[in-house]
């Protein structure tokens, strides 16, 4: 049975992994390739890694750090920030990144996910979405980190953005992220039933009843999280048979059985 | 030991170089004809689609050329698609090394579970496992998947996985090997197997 991905995300910036809470106050969690490596070997299904330098050697940074990552780690990995080319994404992908997420760029240009898509595949463009339910009870499409409002409603960009060629959903609510107060079930789950590809969620998870709660009632198809893998609130083999022991489909590592 | 991966219009190639790298192993990635037919092992790997990489390879005549090699070859995703006898991805006629056909998943929308997701990503279980390509990999191991196409179950299917339906996780004939899956990308369930292939299959 397919089983559900737990996904550790690494925060980058300049070669470092931080995280902050509702994307301010970044805290430094170590070098992003060990920490990758330290997850895999726990159980994590995938690694997501988005960098949120903002300098011009950015892209070679990115593209060097994607060719050490596929050097050391055996599980797949996604790479995202700042992406906006299909030059962009050929460099890292030819450096061994499985897939790379866009946000920003594919919205103030949907065709580059055509583009993408037809170029490498849809299976490795994942459309990376931050949204925020607002007081009118729906949930808008926010770009730059979370920093500028849209007046595009999340649902809409998201199929547009399928039909377009993205080939899976990272989906953050920036009402949740940093929270630690669960996930965002309800878009989670509009997305996941609406859309013929896998939805991430992301932004929220505290617990690991949280894990339980998205997949169960979000009906996501992997959960993502940072710090509390980074600060070791909650550790993955945990999570995993904690998952398992709830009837949710996970991978569970040979050496961790019988523990 | 003297390992090719075959060079064409497909992604994953260098996943596949630096997996092979962790297991202390050394490839020459080629699409010279003398260097693929001399290697002792050859790894026909593939992300991409069927028609345009068949076309590519026609085009160099490497369809001949790797339908014809006597030393063990192990095709990974849309590599041991090419090496079944038809896909429906554009409707075209691969290299028949194996008997089966590649077809499309078709969505199956579950009211309670939300839609059947296609492609197919992420870790799923291979069982009936045949073959020293599995040697001390458990039934039921979880490897990762990326795939819409699939290999229907026949006479060459050495591991099965469900998904929508059961179908061809790996298939075997005499010196030909192929996963559906990506050993390079499956953790120690994928090393071991690529270790196998390396020292146990002839």
């Amino acid at each position: 049975m397919l089983s559900k991905r737990i996904i550790p995300c690494l925060d980058i910036k300049d070669g470092r992994t931080v995280k902050g809470t509702n994307f301010v106050n970044l805290r430094d969690a170590g070098d992003p390739v060990e920490l990758g490596a330290l997850y895999a070997k726990q159980g994590a299904d995938e690694l997501v890694f988005l960098d949120i330098t903002a300098t011009v050697e950015k892209r070679k940074t990115l593209s060097e750090l994607a060719n050490r990552i596929a050097h050391h780690i055996n599980i797949p990995f996604t790479v995202g920030g700042g992406i906006s080319s299909v030059e962009d994404v050929n460099v890292l992908l030819q450096n061994g990144a499985d897939k790379i997420s866009v946000n920003t760029a594919a919205f103030k240009k949907p065709q580059l996910i055509n583009e993408l898509a037809k170029e490498f595949g849809s299976q490795c463009v994942v459309l990376a979405i931050d949204t925020r339910k607002e007081d009118d009870g729906e949930w808008y499409v926010y770009l730059n980190g979370g920093r500028t409002k849209t007046e595009m409603k999340c649902v809409d960009w998201a199929k547009q953005a399928v039909e377009l060629g993205a080939g899976e959903i990272l989906l953050t609510s920036m009402n949740h992220d940093g929270t630690k107060q669960g996930f965002a079930l309800d878009i989670t789950r509009t997305l996941s039933t609406l859309l013929p590809v896998p939805v991430i969620a992301s932004g929220g998870g505290g617990t690991m009843e949280h894990f339980v709660t998205v997949f169960n009632e979000g009906k996501a198809d992997a959960a993502l999280a940072a710090s509390i893998f980074h600060f070791k609130e909650i550790a993955i083999p945990e999570l995993k048979q904690f998952l398992f022991e709830n009837n949710i489909p996970v991978r569970i590592l040979q050496e961790n059985i019988n523990k | 030991m003297n390992l090719v991966i075959i060079k064409y219009n497909a992604g994953n190639i260098q996943s596949v170089l630096y997996a092979l790298e962790r297991i202390g192993l050394e490839a020459k990635v080629t699409d010279n004809v003398e260097q693929i037919r001399s290697a002792d092992k050859v790894i026909f790997p593939g992300v991409g689609e069927a028609s345009s990489a068949m076309r590519y390879l026609k085009e160099r005549k490497l369809d001949e050329v790797i339908k014809n090699l006597a030393q063990p070859v192990l095709g990974i995703c849309l590599g041991m698609q090419l090496m079944c006898r038809f896909s429906e991805e554009n409707n075209v006629n691969c290299l028949h090394i194996f008997d089966e056909d590649v077809k499309l998943f078709k969505q199956v929308v579950k009211q309670q579970a939300g839609n059947i997701k296609i492609p197919q990503i992420g870790w799923n279980n291979i069982y009936d496992l045949k073959t020293d390509l599995f040697n001390a990999v458990p039934e039921d191991s979880y490897t990762y998947f990326v795939h819409s196409y699939y290999a229907a179950l026949g006479a060459h299917t050495i591991a099965t996985t469900n998904y929508i339906i059961p179908y061809s996780s790996a298939l075997h004939k005499n010196n030909f090997y192929g996963v559906q899956f990506h050993p390079e990308k499956s953790a120690d369930t994928g090393e071991q197997i690529l270790r196998n292939f390396i020292e146990r299959c002839n």
